[in-house]
């Protein structure tokens, strides 16, 4: 047996370190230990509600927003307030444009130049990556970088500015849309939907979110090979077997995305034992007993205390480990898409169940999907109608903030005593998957989707545990903020 | 010239930013002014070992390091031990690293607020005892100390942001690579002149609000920002409502105070960041360089002569009464 500690770990959101053992060839056994720890939760205490609104945004530089949409649906809980629709729906367009720019991010900076590695200087579509993928250098990054500024123009309309914008509010959103700004919103969604059409799938928006099945999929792959940057994906998937790579718990969660007119784009539930059940919050719970963190019993995050201890023995890392009635959950565009009923989600997850490649279609598939909603979107804002509902925070309340980020479930609570912030516990898509052990020993779901990688020879740095770890779109920051 | 980027106690938000450079990109901008990214940590291949073996070259003098980019505070803490910030891969703390890679450095830049003077991270309790690269708030001294100078004799250049806009970045990395920078480019907080010599509220398009002090009460309403919803835009050094963000925006046009953010304890205003603390009606915190007697003596007045128009939008979310139209010759 030996070991192996892989960092810093770069192309991943923040900073984060893996420890492996590896015997035979094979990864063993995983520890996933996050190394950098700021305390938001601790910044955040005795302040006016209200800041946290410019506070919480600051735990996340990538989903800024979408730790702002959690605040302000706290708040909003606090409060009892509801939106306006318009106020929904440019909610709505300011996190979707964050998730869609993230999984773009993730898919062209941070995940596909692993394959342009001379490693896989033998495979027969090593050329043409090399060429298409090569970090900083590569000609996807010629074309996604523009294609990603302007598609987030839509946040200087809609936000101001991103990251961290304060349009974002309890009762809507701050910046009313004008009649000649919505006509520049589908300007500028029509522009991202060329270019996705063009570069990333090849195929009408429409094509791809209408394939149903795992066959159905090697069917528009095989149809015209290399055309557009997902099909190449899944002729590198196919003969790396990437959708034997880094399987979890398949235990999945999804908090429901996207509320519109009392309706949601995405279900909200959770996945066990390969079926669609129903989602009880009240049964998650954080362990600290493998973090530098003070406490021992599992903690409902209403009630959770965050207070870190360097020294405490057998922890290693600053992340807490959350369960759902005790058990491991990995969120993500892969659940979130299950637990919706996507159909062609369904089929690959039944086959495989989650891996490295039904996580990257799954976010593929996303941005199809979600651009065609934030087009409709579009359309229903109405200007001259409200955007924002005036909100007062009482002195006294608590609240739950629940949204999806690109990476997963977001979840804020919240307790407000003599009008100051008392109490403010946050549960990020990543401190999920890349939870540490539990009291009982069970290791989170990257530590176990780690197992069985191979370790090549002379490797020190094993791309396979690269490809594993990065599947998971991880962002470091925010798993202990 | 050879650039390497750090990050450490701060949410990765300004490289984010940075990724939104336009007209040209980031890459092409880089790539144009002769700057080669040796690392950083978002967007290069080399991972674990190789940029281990890059930096202990960096260190030996073998690789010149011309620019220094840090990103995110400084954790001095636990107990001066740095502790809360161990660079991944190795057993040291992020602080030591630092250290020893700005005593390389010909420039060394803080990018964002968190590195420049602590940020956000440094708020509240500041239970990491974080600070800046070489400020602590407004106080002098950060990680490196008053005395540190980079091989160029420099102090830290604050590109101060939160985040920091992606030009504000790329102009000062140009201009360094084309012409040098002096400490003359520099203000008090050394953060780069040609942007911080500019207000924010240069350019706000709700200047003609302001002028007669027609406020917004509630976000989304179109008026001015300052007298009650905590406008810092007439103090705030940084050309937000000039240059603009991501195409068209910027704080206040997103229907936002500004709060200040490429300040030294901005974080901790002492009020809720939304709202302006007033006594008698009139704001605390002042205009920059306007006498209090003067703003109150106008502010009347002005309020006095608001136009029918501008009283009545200010408090709407769009535009309830048009400009009139006149008849060009009677003007
Ligand atoms: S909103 Fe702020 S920046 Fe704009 S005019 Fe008013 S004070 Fe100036
Ligand atoms: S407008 Fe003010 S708060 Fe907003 S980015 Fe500019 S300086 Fe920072």
């Amino acid at each position: 047996m030996s070991t192996l500690t892989l960092g810093p770990f770069n192309r991943v959101e923040g900073d984060l370190e893996v420890q492996l053992e590896v015997t035979d060839g094979r990864v063993r056994k995983a520890r996933v230990n996050s190394p950098l720890y700021r305390g938001f939760e601790q910044i955040l205490q005795g302040k006016d509600p209200r800041d946290t609104l410019v506070i919480t945004p600051r735990i996340c530089g990538i989903c800024s927003v979408s730790q702002s949409v959690a605040a302000a649906y706290a708040l909003a809980d606090a409060a009892g307030v509801a939106m306006p629709p318009n106020g929904e729906l440019a909610t709505n367009l300011i996190l979707a444009c964050e998730n869609l720019a993230d999984h773009l991010t993730h898919f062209y900076l941070f995940f596909m130049p692993d394959f342009a590695r001379p490693v896989y200087a033998d495979r027969p579509w090593y050329a043409d990556t090399e060429m298409r993928f090569r970090a900083l250098s590569g000609s996807a990054a010629g074309v996604v970088l523009p294609a990603r500024a302007h598609f987030m123009h839509l946040m200087g309309l809609l936000a101001g500015k991103w990251p961290h914008s304060l349009s974002l509010q309890p009762g809507g959103t701050a910046k009313p849309v004008q009649a000649q700004e919505r006509i520049r919103l589908l300007a500028i969604l029509g522009a991202f939907r060329r270019f996705l059409e063009r570069e990333t799938f090849g195929d009408p928006l429409e094509t791809l979110v209408a394939l149903d099945s795992a066959s159905a999929l090697d069917a528009w792959a095989a149809r015209d090979p290399g055309r557009g940057d997902l099909r190449r994906f899944l002729q590198i998937a196919d003969d790396l077997g990437l959708a034997r790579l880094g399987r979890a718990t398949d235990r999945f969660m999804s908090y429901s995305a996207y509320p519109s007119g009392g309706d949601r784009l995405f279900r909200t539930g959770l996945w066990a034992d390969t079926g669609p059940q129903p989602l009880d919050i009240a049964s998650i719970a954080e362990d600290p007993s493998h973090s530098w963190m003070v406490g021992g019993d599992p903690l409902h995050p209403a009630d959770g205390v965050t207070i870190p201890d360097a020294e405490k023995a057998n922890a290693y890392s600053w992340c807490k480990a959350p369960r759902l009635a005790g058990g491991v959950i990995e969120v993500g565009a892969l659940a979130r898409q299950l637990i919706d009923g996507h159909p062609l989600i369904r089929d690959l997850v039944s086959e495989s169940g989650g891996n490295v490649r039904n996580r990257v279609i799954a976010r593929l598939l996303e941005l199809a999907r979600v651009l065609m909603a934030m087009e409709d979107w579009v359309k229903a804002i109405a200007p001259g109608e409200p955007f924002c509902e005036q909100t007062a925070i009482p002195d006294e309340a608590i609240g739950v903030g629940l949204v999806e980020a690109a990476r997963g479930s977001l979840g804020h609570w919240l307790t407000i005593r003599r009008g100051r912030v008392l109490n403010y516990q946050i549960i990020a898509p990543t401190t999920w998957n890349f939870s540490p052990r539990d009291a009982a020993g069970v290791p989170g779901a990257l530590e176990q989707a780690l197992v069985g990688a191979e370790v090549r020879p002379g490797e020190t740095t094993p791309v396979a545990v690269q490809h594993i770890v990065r599947s998971f779109d991880p962002c470091m920051v925010c798993t202990v903020h | 010239m050879n650039l390497l980027w750090l990050q450490s106690g701060g949410c990765g938000g300004c490289t984010l930013s940075l990724l939104g450079a336009e007209a040209p990109g980031l890459f092409e901008t880089l790539g144009g002014a002769g700057i080669r990214v040796l690392w950083h940590p978002s967007l290069s291949e080399a991972s674990g070992g190789e940029v281990l073996d890059l930096l202990a070259r960096v260190e030996t003098g073998e690789v010149a390091l011309d620019l220094l980019c840090i990103e995110g505070a400084l954790l001095r803490g636990p107990n001066g031990t740095g502790a809360f910030h161990r660079f991944a891969g190795t057993r040291t703390p992020m602080i030591d690293w630092v250290r020893r890679l700005a005593a390389r450095a010909h420039y060394c830049l803080a990018i964002g607020t968190c590195a420049a003077f602590g940020g956000v991270t440094a708020g509240g309790s500041n239970p990491t005892d974080a600070c800046g690269l070489q400020f602590e708030g407004t106080y002098r001294g950060g990680l490196l100390g008053t005395d540190y100078r980079s091989g160029a004799g420099l102090p830290v250049i604050n590109v101060a942001g939160c985040p920091t806009h992606p030009d504000w970045v790329t102009e000062t990395l140009m201009a360094i690579a084309l012409e040098g920078l002096t400490t003359q480019d520099l203000d008090a907080y050394a953060r780069p002149r040609m942007y911080a010599d500019q207000l924010v509220h240069h350019g706000c398009p709700r200047n003609e609000f302001y002028e007669y002090k027609a406020s917004a009460r509630t976000p989304s309403d179109l008026g001015c920002l300052m007298e009650h919803l905590g406008c810092l835009g007439t103090q705030a050094h940084a050309d937000c409502n000039t240059r603009l963000w991501n195409g068209s925006g910027s704080c206040t046009r997103g229907g936002y105070a500004c709060i200040n953010c490429t300040s030294p304890e901005f974080e901790e205003p002492g009020h809720a960041f939304a709202e302006t603390p007033s006594l008698a009606g009139i704001p605390i915190g002042l205009p920059t360089d306007m006498p209090k007697a003067w703003f109150v003596a106008l502010s009347s007045l002005a309020k006095a002569a608001t136009p029918e128009r501008l009283r009545k939008n200010a408090v709407s979310d769009h535009v309830a009464v048009p400009p009139t139209i006149r008849p060009t010759k009677l003007r």
